[in-house]
């Protein structure tokens, strides 16, 4: 019998249309991204990553919330010009504990996988309040509230238990004490300051990133997780370049 | 509309509106320091309206059985309404979003109305709201039509109907309120995407019940796409929206997967999403209405059965060609740009069995501007899909990709296929359902189409040009060896073309209104003569089979 013959004998059946379609529609899905997650060398070792602070993760909350991924993606491509642009290309293992990832699919902005440390805290405020403060050309609508919004900090514990759950590991004490650790990372000379590189490492970034240290704004949060970004771990510095 | 229900469903309407007003106040309590409580708001208030509308006719004697004789073409009749509705809301949006781009401005400095939360109001309104509607509404008209069977009770056609409205309503004012989980096309939170497989479940099982009762053997070729479409989706829904919310009564939740593997599942989704919802459910449209309209057979069955499967098949493999040069395995991208090469095939397939339908009525096409947009909608298919295509290869993608080409790409396949063969068959559709000889106004769809098409022409030409002076600018050497272009200086060069595009995006949306006129005149045309269902008769489409 013809496929075609076939075919005239598959459409009599809604059951068995129903499952062709479904059995037809699984496989390509299930090839490219089941070895995703049981393939070693799909995602690099970075022993030295670590996990985003209650407040860098606010803040990425808050850029998630705004929406910045329409306009900036997270993801140098292996291409020569985009590693002189932007810095080394990103490696899997950066955005490990990104659920969800931001690499973004469009760039009316530049890219922003490796923008930690690259302007001043005052920069990226001013920038925030009015981009064409700073960048006269600027597309980047303005965002004055962010300084208004005081961030919200009691459900903190609960973002990163959330996160523990679909597998960042955060310990116990990062969960318990992560509404401290939000204030301290923004007030530097507090007492819940000290914990938080006790807790997050040396390198950690403690300061008050709006130029406000009495209060927790939701700059505060934004700012502290730019300057975090492409800085969780070295792994991308370290591996030999061959962008084409 | 309520006294076609039998006092049974009105029981059960009543019941199931009950319930969601209840979870609605649950939801408002239990969430009132969070925006999921204004959602539970939102839930109440529909409900309360709903049940309104039902007490209306609650007491109305038992409908006739004589019904059963009829098609049941309520529900299509007011999704054909809402979906225009949802067409001009969404592309007023992304007009907006198009002028914000030239005037950065027009924020007004409030939160809801900056560029990253009105982006997704725009895609969301017009993919789901306007296209999803669109295609709820025709899948039931051309279901009952193939199987001559009528559909299988009066109450889940409008479950689905107005749920899944009421899904598009929180997903939008979400977005405004800041609540995202940022997956392109897949932006709605936990509660909505569980609400949305209740939905959608509701959807399959009225088509499995419909062709349960055919009188017509065969299962016409454009079930077959309206049923993978309505499949497919469920399947990538489920699975891309898999999340940890932080708790039950908060909205925000965190992904499932994270980085590469999100990344991929996240555009396995996404293309797919272009696949099943923007493709698969409108060439299911293409295959009922076009013949019709043309009073000709479908070109060729063998080539339907061809394309039909290959796209089935092959654009699930085709979601990595999104992450070329990325920090995915270099196997799966480079699978990814072999199987959208391929998938050329079966697309250029059902865009020449659409044309070829039209050949020997091409004075018909001439003369009939319903009929011209069908046309146009299978060339921009035709182009679209050669264009993804081509976009796909990894050296072509390394200049295209992050620029404005991708959204020039996106809009032609939007506004080109999705958008005219919408109103196409809308215009096909309305004189058949509310029993004119034809729509208000032939003049004003002539209007509608021109105005279409320049729009059209003038966004896709606008992006093209900065999407390719975007890319080399970002990739152009100077002779000491250094990038010749600041990130700004691309920017800048961008301006132009940016104005054009927000105005040819606004010839587009006057066309939209203007259709949207033309289909409430032709309602009011028939409210003045008094109109029955249409009766259940042997006349499907399936001609050429
Ligand atoms: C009046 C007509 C329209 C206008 C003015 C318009 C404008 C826009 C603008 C300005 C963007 C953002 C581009 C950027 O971020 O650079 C956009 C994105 C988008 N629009 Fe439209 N649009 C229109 C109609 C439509 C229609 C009818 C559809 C779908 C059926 C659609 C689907 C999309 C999609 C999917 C995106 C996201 C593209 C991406 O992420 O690459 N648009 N639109
Ligand atoms: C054979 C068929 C097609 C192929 C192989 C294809 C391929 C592609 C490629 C390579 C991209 C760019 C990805 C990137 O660099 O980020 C893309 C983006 C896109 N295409 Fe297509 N395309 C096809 C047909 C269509 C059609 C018919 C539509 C209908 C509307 C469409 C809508 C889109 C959308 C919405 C995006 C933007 C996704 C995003 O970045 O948000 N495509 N497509």
């Amino acid at each position: 019998m013809s496929i075609f013959g076939l075919h005239y004998k598959l459409e009599r059946s809604a059951i068995g249309f129903t499952l062709a379609v479904i059995v037809a529609a699984s496989i390509g899905g299930l090839v490219e991204i089941a070895p995703l997650f049981t393939i070693d060398e799909t995602v690099e070792p970075a022993p030295d990553m670590r996990v985003y602070t209650p407040l860098e993760l606010a803040g990425r909350n808050i850029y998630i919330r705004e929406g910045c991924y329409a306009c900036h993606s997270q993801m140098i491509r292996t291409l020569r010009d985009e590693v002189e642009r932007y810095g080394p290309y990103s490696l899997a293992v950066e955005s490990k504990y990104d659920h969800p990832m931001l690499w973004g699919s469009k760039r009316t902005g530049p890219d922003l996988a490796r923008v930690g440390s690259k302007y001043s805290d005052q920069w990226h405020v001013a920038h925030l309040i009015n981009p064409r403060d700073v960048v006269v050309e600027s597309k980047m609508p303005p965002y004055g509230w962010l300084m208004r919004n005081k961030l919200e900090l009691n459900d903190l514990g609960l973002h990163l238990k959330a996160m523990r759950k679909v597998g960042v590991p955060y310990s116990d004490a990062q969960i318990a004490n992560a509404v401290k650790d939000a204030i301290g990372q923004a007030s530097p000379d507090s007492d819940e300051a000290t914990g938080v590189s006790e807790r997050y490492g040396e390198a950690t970034n403690v300061r008050a990133f709006d130029g406000l240290p009495g209060t927790v704004t939701e700059m505060d949060a934004v700012v502290a997780y730019l300057q975090i970004l492409g800085r969780l771990t070295d792994a991308a510095h370290k591996t030999p370049m061959k962008a084409e | 509309m309520v006294t076609q229900l039998t006092q049974n469903e009105r029981f059960l309407g009543l019941i199931i509106l009950i319930a969601l007003g209840c979870l609605g106040l649950v939801m408002a309590a239990a969430g009132q320091h969070d925006p999921i409580g204004m959602h539970g708001w939102l839930v109440v208030v529909c409900s309360i309206v709903m049940i309104f509308v039902l007490a209306n006719g609650y007491f109305a004697p038992e409908p006739s059985e004589a019904r059963l004789e009829h098609y049941y073409d309520d529900p299509s009749k007011v999704g054909i309404v809402v979906a225009m509705l949802w067409a001009i809301f969404g592309m007023f949006i992304g007009d907006w979003v198009a002028w914000q781009l030239v005037y950065p401005d027009l924020t007004f400095d409030a939160a809801w109305s900056s560029f990253g939360r009105i982006r997704p109001a725009h895609t969301t309104g017009v993919i789901f709201g306007f296209g999803g509607n669109a295609l709820i509404a025709t899948s039931f008209h051309v279901l009952q039509r193939t199987t001559r069977a009528r559909l299988p009770d009066q109450l889940s056609p409008w479950f689905v109907l107005l749920g899944y409205n009421l899904f598009c309503l929180i997903a939008i004012s979400g977005y405004f309120m800041g609540i995202t989980q940022s997956k392109e096309y897949a932006e709605p939170e936990w509660y909505a995407d569980i609400w949305l497989v209740i939905v959608w479940v509701t959807y399959f099982l009225i088509y499995l019940r419909t062709l349960a009762r055919r009188r017509e053997p065969h299962i016409y070729v454009a079930n077959w796409y309206y049923m993978a479409f309505i499949l497919v989706v469920a399947i990538l829904h489920i699975v891309n929206n898999l999340a940890m919310p932080i708790a039950w009564n908060q909205a925000k939740s965190y992904s499932a997967f994270s980085g590469v593997q999100d990344a991929m599942t996240q555009w396995w989704y996404g293309h797919n999403a272009v696949a099943f919802f923007l493709t698969a459910g409108f060439l299911g449209m293409m295959y009922y209405y076009m013949p019709k309209r043309a009073g000709r057979p479908i070109f060729s069955y063998r080539l339907s059965i061809i394309s039909f499967w290959g796209i089935t098949f092959m654009y699930m493999w085709a979601g990595s060609h999104h992450l070329h040069y990325t920090a995915l395995p270099h196997w799966v991208q480079t699978l990814g740009m072999t199987f959208s090469v391929m998938l050329l095939v079966p697309s250029w397939a059902s865009a020449t069995n659409a044309l070829l339908t039209l050949n020997g009525a091409w004075h018909k096409v001439r003369d009939d501007a319903t009929l011209r947009f069908m046309m146009m909608a299978a060339i921009f298919y035709g182009l679209s899909t050669f264009e993804g295509s081509f976009m796909a290869i990894r050296a072509v993608n390394s200049l295209s990709h992050y620029t404005d080409w991708t959204v020039g790409h996106v809009h032609a396949g939007a506004l080109g296929w999705v958008a005219l063969i919408t109103f196409g068959s809308i215009y096909a559709v309305v004189p058949w359902l509310w029993k004119q000889p034809r729509m208000y106004s032939p003049k004003l769809i002539e209007w509608h189409f021109w105005l279409a098409m320049a729009g059209t022409l003038i966004y896709v030409f606008a992006m093209w040009n900065s999407g390719v002076i975007q890319g080399l600018m970002w990739r152009t050497y100077n002779e000491s060896g250094t990038l010749s272009y600041s990130f700004i200086d691309s920017l800048v060069a961008m301006h132009p073309y940016y104005f054009a595009r927000a105005f040819g995006g606004l010839l587009f949306l006057l066309g939209a209104i203007i259709g949207f006129y033309n289909v409430l005149m032709t309602i009011r045309m028939a409210a003045n003569v008094e109109t029955g269902d249409e009766a259940v008769i042997g006349n499907p489409a399936a001609a050429g089979e």
